[in-house]
């Protein structure tokens, strides 16, 4: 197990150079470079400025070299500064949006899995049920629904003519002032509305799966021996059914990982969150390569990570893949 | 969006798709409600107010965008500011005076202007703040005006003497631009690594304002500067939130969350807040913004440069549909391209009626004749009048127009195709390349009315800002007389002999100037709505005691 994981952790890093290098080329490829979005289209913006910069952020290089002298420096983890007028570390600019982002899709993420499981089971195990189907329309109507929209209707409705909680942002202005079990419902009651529209669309996806799967594990034979020795439907269930169905849900929560940094840019907008998802597209959008790279390292590093997990704690919870790797290799 | 204090950069940037070119302003108009209602100033409170994109950088000067101009402004001053009819009046600067020639301009500063930080502002700050715009390592965007200037010399700490080569008219204006310290940034401006310093993260003004926080993506937090040379501000605080949303901010908006937004848009403005708790939180302002709407022709198309063509689609138009139909009425008509309430403004000028058989007379006198009786016209080889109306799409209100326009002119006789497209492949492949025959498309005026670059032959270049292709040699000496002049009377006639031959000549049909729409929180007082809009006097807005809203700070 553990000469299979390095094997796996020495060949991830020929593959991470290459996904850089393809990102590299690819933003570089991209119309338009970050000098027409610094010098403006404006008459009385200068010429030089322009050829200034460019010479400042070494573009006048062929991409080879440029790709080069990116790579030579992210080794250290020297990710470089923004192309943006405010010039600051890349690392610095990743590290003030990450720990919101990443707050707000574990919580997501524990609602999404507290809420699909118990969902998934009940529905699988009332199949055509009243109850299967309600929750089936209930879902397919969250997976349908545009988040912005159902955003703007809560928000409408919550924020403006209830009153109950904040439209947007992720603390009241006078928060410092607050004392702090006030602090902490005021953050609580920003986070309500996100994480209700978030978890509304992403339960969809999750919940089918959790059904499917275990609609395959009670149809298995060592269920009907289980009902059969007479235990209850309840420990069959628990203890047989539904421990074999959550297999296939360990595999899609770790490859769910890299996406906790990601964010929804379309949420951070319209609830004018500071998160990651609007730091990546305001980048892409003014073709700041810097960010962008230093971005894409981070998603592409934890995806290679996240692969590697799923496959090793794969094998941990399932002993039918760990005994047959290891005769496989004798 | 109108600048904070109104800021004296110039700006003639074309307006695009979502890139808001400043809106200041003329008179203001009368459904604005009465906030002058006497009631005692009084110090505190905080001020909330909404920006849709982060600010770049908090040295202005190196950057571009509406948000950092905004929130610089109040951080930074300038030597001069412009005042509430958009006239140059004292800052930092007392006074100045010209030289007989126009070639020295002469700066007396005043001695109590204090930095942020106790050190006091002196002539040696200015003669610092030019050489960091003029030094190549500066990536300043707007450095023009300063490199005309022949030398700045500080003959003693409040007195600044700038000499030029040849008079220039918009000099006094390039010193409204934000004085930068010369004790904590010179290292940085030498090395050219202003970005990096911490004055880009930590700003030290002489502004009314006083920078306390930045929150990158999240807001910016501004509190009044107590030694402010003018006084402090009675607002105590102000708070720039970044909400990337439209439609948040008009919920904010809705819900009191924010105090103010610099423009509503028409539907908002006579629609969505036209109910008794909106307008009992709110005032709602209106005045004409700064830009206008116009059709413009390629005047290299022979069609074109037949000005009875140009004078038969001038007719063709009804602006008063338009400005009815694409901003609910709220826009004023546009007969030029100078801003209505400014001195160089004059209303004296040709105006076409909407009147069809007139535009068909015109064009059947330039040939182009119903000939075949299909109801479009012909020239006389039997070719039909069609050509494609052209702009960005993303823009509802060009849209719209372009779909009016069409209709109007098919009643003439004129068949119009209308083409959307995306704006950058729109300017680069479209209007620099000169492949349009009609585009319709938004200007911005500056604060001054020198429009040398629109209207200039010289300026006829696929990278220029003349794109009709306009070329007038008397225009063109009146654009260069009026530059060159440093005497307002003088440049007034230059101005309104120009706006009587753009009246005449059509080089486009000017349209609209809209209106810019704010809305502000009805607790707050002293608004006094003007030419420059409502923000000249931001330093003297206030909340009474009894209705301050937010107590710490």
């Amino acid at each position: 197990m553990a000469l299979f994981a390095f094997r796996r952790l020495l060949l991830s890093i020929p593959l991470l150079i290459g996904i850089t290098f393809v990102s590299y080329v690819v933003i570089s490829l991209a119309p338009g470079g970050p000098l027409d979005f610094l010098t403006p289209e404006d008459p009385n913006a200068s010429p030089e400025v322009k050829e200034r910069l460019i010479k400042e952020f070494g573009l006048d290089r062929p991409i080879h070299v440029q790709y080069w002298e990116w790579l030579k420096r992210a080794v250290r983890l020297d990710f470089g500064r923004s192309f943006l007028p405010d010039g600051r570390p890349v690392l610095v600019k990743i590290g003030e949006r990450l720990p919101v982002t990443l707050f707000l899709n574990l919580i997501e993420m524990a609602i999404i899995v507290g809420l699909a499981v118990p969902i998934g089971v009940l529905s699988a195990t009332r199949q055509y049920s009243l109850y299967d189907k309600i929750t089936t329309i209930f879902v397919f109507v969250g997976f349908a629904t545009p988040d912005f929209w159902l955003a703007l209707l809560l928000m409408i409705l919550f924020g403006v003519q209830l009153g109950w909680l904040p439209i947007s942002g992720l603390r009241s202005l006078n928060w410092e002032y607050l004392p702090f079990w006030q602090q902490q419902w005021d953050f609580f009651s920003h986070l309500v509305l996100p994480i209700v529209v978030a978890t509304f669309g992403g339960l969809a996806g999750f919940s089918r799966y959790m059904r499917q799967s275990m609609l395959e594990v009670v149809r298995q034979d060592y269920v009907q021996t289980a009902r059969a020795k007479g235990l209850s439907e309840g420990t069959v269930i628990s203890k047989h059914a539904l421990r074999n169905a959550l297999l296939p849900v360990v595999t899609i929560l770790a490859l769910a990982l890299p996406g906790l940094i990601g964010g929804s840019v379309i949420i951070e907008s319209i609830f004018a969150i500071p998160g990651m998802g609007q730091l990546m597209v305001q980048s892409v959008f003014s073709r700041d390569y810097p960010v962008v790279m230093g971005n894409l390292v981070i998603v592409a590093t934890l995806t290679l990570v996240a692969n590697l997990v799923a496959d090793i704690t794969y094998g941990l919870v399932d002993p039918r893949i760990r005994f047959g790797g290891r005769r496989g290799r004798r | 969006m109108p600048r904070r204090r109104a800021r004296v950069r110039s700006l003639l940037a074309l307006i695009g798709g979502l890139a808001l070119v400043t809106g200041c302003n003329t008179s203001a108009d009368t459904r604005a409600e009465d906030t002058s209602t006497p009631s005692t100033p009084a110090y505190g409170d905080t001020f909330i107010q909404a920006s849709i994109g982060d600010i770049g950088g908090l040295i202005p000067s190196l950057t571009s965008d509406q948000s950092s101009h905004e929130v610089g402004g109040l951080i930074y001053d300038g030597l001069i500011k412009l005042d509430k009819d958009l006239n140059m009046a004292p800052a930092m600067a007392e006074s100045w005076t010209y030289s007989p020639d126009c070639l020295d301009l002469t700066f007396k500063l005043r001695k109590d202007v204090k930095w942020h930080d106790g050190h006091p502002f002196t002539a040696d700050d200015v003669v610092f703040t030019y050489q960091t715009m003029i030094n190549p390592k500066t990536p300043a965007p707007f450095k023009e005006g300063f490199l005309l200037v022949k030398d700045v010399q500080a003959p003693d700490p409040y007195t600044v003497r700038v000499r030029y080569d040849k008079p220039y008219a918009r000099a006094v204006e390039t010193w409204g631009t934000y004085m930068l310290p010369k004790h904590l940034l010179q290292s940085f401006a030498e090395a050219g690594t202003l970005r990096e310093s911490p004055q880009n993260s930590q700003p030290i003004g002489t502004g009314p304002y006083r920078f306390q926080e930045w929150k990158p993506g999240e807001k910016v937090v501004l509190t009044a500067n107590p030694d402010y040379y003018e006084g402090r501000p009675y607002l105590s605080r102000i708070v720039y939130r970044v909400i990337p949303s439209q439609a948040t901010i008009f919920l904010e908006l809705k819900a009191q969350g924010v105090d103010y937004v610099s423009t509503l848009t028409g539907m908002q403005y006579s629609r969505q807040t036209e109910y008794p708790a909106f307008r009992k939180a709110f005032n709602k302002f209106r005045y004409p913004a700064s830009d206008y709407t116009f059709l413009g022709f390629n005047l290299r198309d022979p069609r074109f440069a037949d000005r009875r063509v140009r004078e038969a689609f001038a007719h063709a138009i009804n602006k008063e549909e338009l400005i009815d139909g694409v901003r609910l009425g709220l826009a004023r008509e546009a007969n030029g391209p100078i801003r209505p309430g400014t001195w160089a403004y004059t209303d004296k000028v040709e105006h076409y009626d909407y009147d069809p058989e007139k535009a068909k007379a015109l064009l059947a006198e330039a040939g182009w004749k119903d000939r075949n009786g299909d109801g479009v016209v012909e020239d006389k080889d039997g070719k039909p009048f069609t050509l494609t109306i052209r702009t960005n799409q993303g823009n509802d209100e060009r849209k719209k127009i372009a779909e009016i326009i069409q209709q109007r002119l098919k009643e003439v006789g004129i068949n119009a195709d209308i083409q959307l497209i995306e704006w950058a492949a729109f300017i680069k492949e479209f209007v620099k390349p000169r492949r349009f025959e009609v585009v319709v498309l938004g200007l911005g005026t500056g604060t001054d009315p020198d429009q040398f670059v629109v209207w200039h032959s010289s300026q006829r270049g696929p990278d220029q800002m003349n794109r009709t292709g306009y070329a007038n040699p008397e225009v063109d000496a009146l654009l260069e007389a009026g530059r060159s002049s440093c005497v307002q009377s003088e440049r007034v006639r230059y101005y309104h002999r120009i706006q009587e031959i753009l009246a005449h000549d059509l080089p486009m049909v000017f349209l609209y100037f809209r209106d810019a729409l704010p809305a502000v929180a009805s607790r707050i007082h002293g608004v006094s709505p003007a030419p420059a809009g409502i923000l000249h006097n931001f330093n003297e807005w206030y909340v009474p005691k009894t209705q301050q809203r937010y107590t710490s700070g």
